[in-house]
């Protein structure tokens, strides 16, 4: 009744399922955050590409568009899951997730794959359209790679929580506004935290936002504010923490089995 | 017969709120089961601790041998439910949402046939294509029920299936479900409707607060507490009164109306015989059976 193969088809149809439903809504769910993305990079560029160099050799609007691929690929990976729960919820459709065998463990993954795949694709077509605009050489694969999973996992993870904990899309939209945004725009996006003033430095450092977008830059440039290795170290650690902590509200039933 | 779903001193408690209070029921294999009892009486508490969806405060509670906590998934496999909300997905189509579905019970391409065969007999066949939110209440409730049936499950639980569903389509209902019985799926039925309950199944239990009031088969309880009863309306003029004979069968007496409470179906020609002697007239005859409504009725104390 179940054996292996039940378990896996079980998890590869859920994750089918939440790819085809960001799939379906695409100019919602990828268009719309590249035309932002795309947005932010001509305003940016125009104002202060001929002004402001961030790293030797390197353009500002090059310099700029790791960060805001990276942006878009967390804001989308954690839009993924915490949508796709709540609205689950508000609907009450979640209960036929939760009327099956699917383990707490297959649905992490489920989850935690499809945010992934969504904020590596937005990404993805951000990089294409940007190359458009610049040359953008990707010097160490590894480690956009890494930071690309890396990043999405952490913001699906904490899309999981979001959307466990949430059950209104207010609640979910305050975690956006006044979590995603603000880590956002303060982690060095549309700057090198060098430029900032010491206590400022202080405090991005406590952003783990940081580590991925100057890890994930250091992918393209090979230059960054701290070393990739440490970035990808904290990373892991902030999302093997947020992943125990998602595992255990699925594996408790918390806000879902009761 | 074996038990396909075992309650073991079941409760379940809400804050202050005792919705479930030490309840033990096994329904056996085969079985068209009907839980009913008025709104919070705990039956759709009863369900959710069934399907996983709660968990129970204290006691066991198996299906097809396998408890629902510890054996969760191997529990899951053996039940389907259709919820009582009208709930969709409304991303998908009827034939996506089944195929999903089948796919969470780790069914694969080979249960496309049965997908089909349960697409034709619930006559969604004209809706496959057709997206969730498009559909009319009826298909709706009809998607649900085959949403439940995708993974075959040996017990099938409704949980107020008919709510809201016009009497066409609740007769085709009812004609399914029992077809689904009689191919040996055992069945767990909740309604408020008591003659669906009486239609239906073969046995019942009845709840109240939490508890349950009656448990038997629908024959029994309608035997224990069935009396034919007689409703005559009598010309007494105020020099006449019952003739003692009469007097003797339990009555109650409303007005000109009197409802005589019959042991067995000759006491009709015995009361009638009576009345012509006295020379007092029968205006109205009527003949009241008691069904599982009065049954509730009495059992719930409403």
């Amino acid at each position: 009744m179940v054996n292996t193969r039940s378990q896996w088809i079980g998890m590869w149809t859920l994750l089918k399922k939440e790819v085809l439903r960001f799939w379906r809504v695409v100019f919602q769910t990828v268009a719309s955050p590249v035309i932002t993305a795309v947005l932010y990079l001509m305003i940016f560029s125009h104002v202060l590409g001929e002004r402001v160099q961030v790293y030797e050799g390197v353009a500002y609007t090059s310099f700029l568009i790791p960060g805001l691929i990276m942006m878009s690929l967390l804001q989308n990976a954690f839009s993924n899951s915490s949508s796709s729960l709540v609205q689950s919820k508000v609907m009450g459709n979640i209960v036929f997730l939760l009327l099956t065998p699917l383990s707490y463990i297959q649905f992490f993954v489920a989850f935690l794959v499809a945010s992934i795949l969504r904020g590596i694709f937005v990404g993805f077509v951000i990089y294409i359209v940007a190359l458009f605009y610049v040359d953008l050489p990707i010097n160490h694969p590894f480690f956009v790679i890494s930071f690309a999973i890396l990043g999405g996992g952490l913001l699906g993870t904490f899309g999981i929580i979001a959307g466990i904990w949430s059950d209104r899309f207010d609640q979910m939209a305050a975690f956006g506004n006044f979590v995603i945004m603000p880590l956002s725009f303060l982690s060095g996006v549309f700057y090198s935290i060098h430029s900032l003033p010491e206590i400022w430095q202080s405090i991005s450092k406590l952003n783990p936002f940081f580590y991925i977008i100057d890890g994930f830059r250091f992918g393209f440039f090979g230059q960054s504010d701290i070393s990739p290795w440490i970035s990808l170290s904290i990373v892991t650690i902030f999302f093997i923490v947020l992943s125990v902590i998602a595992i255990r509200m699925l594996k408790s039933g918390y806000k879902l089995r009761n | 017969m074996k038990p396909a779903i075992i309650f073991k001193n079941v409760k379940k408690t809400y804050a202050s709120l005792q919705a479930v209070d030490g309840i033990s029921l096994n329904i056996p294999e085969g079985e068209f089961f009907g839980l009913l009892g008025p709104n919070g009486a705990g039956k759709s508490t009863m369900i959710n601790m069934l399907a996983g969806l709660v968990k129970p405060t204290s006691g066991s509670i198996s299906v097809m041998g396998y408890d629902v906590q510890a054996s969760y998934q191997e529990a899951r496999h053996s039940v389907g439910i259709v919820p009582q909300e009208l709930v969709f997905d409304p991303f998908f189509n009827v034939r996506e949402m089944l195929r999903f579905q089948a796919g969470y019970f780790g069914k694969g391409k080979e249960n496309d046939s049965w997908i089909d065969e349960v697409i034709d007999r619930l006559d969604l066949r004209e809706k496959a294509h057709t997206n969730m939110r498009k559909l009319s209440g009826g298909m709706k409730r009809r998607a649900l029920i085959a949403q439940a049936l995708v993974h075959r499950p040996p017990v099938i639980v409704l949980d107020e299936p008919t709510a809201g569903v016009d009497v066409e389509l609740r007769q085709r209902l009812w004609s399914f479900i029992k077809e689904l019985n009689k191919e040996g799926h055992t069945i767990v039925l909740t309604t408020h409707y008591l003659e669906e309950a009486e239609a239906l199944c073969n046995s019942v239990a009845m709840m109240r607060s939490g508890k349950i009031v009656a448990a038997d088969t629908t024959k029994n309880l309608l035997k224990k507490f069935a009396s034919k009863n007689l409703k005559l309306r009598l010309d007494l003029k105020s020099n006449k009164t019952l003739p003692a004979d009469i007097k003797r069968i339990q009555h109650e007496a409303i007005g000109q109306d009197y409802i005589f409470q019959l042991k067995k179906i000759t006491d009709i020609a015995k009361i009638t015989e009576s009345l012509g002697k006295a020379k007092i007239d029968i205006l109205d005859l009527q003949a009241v059976d008691i069904d599982l409504e009065n049954v509730f009725l009495k059992l719930t104390g409403k």
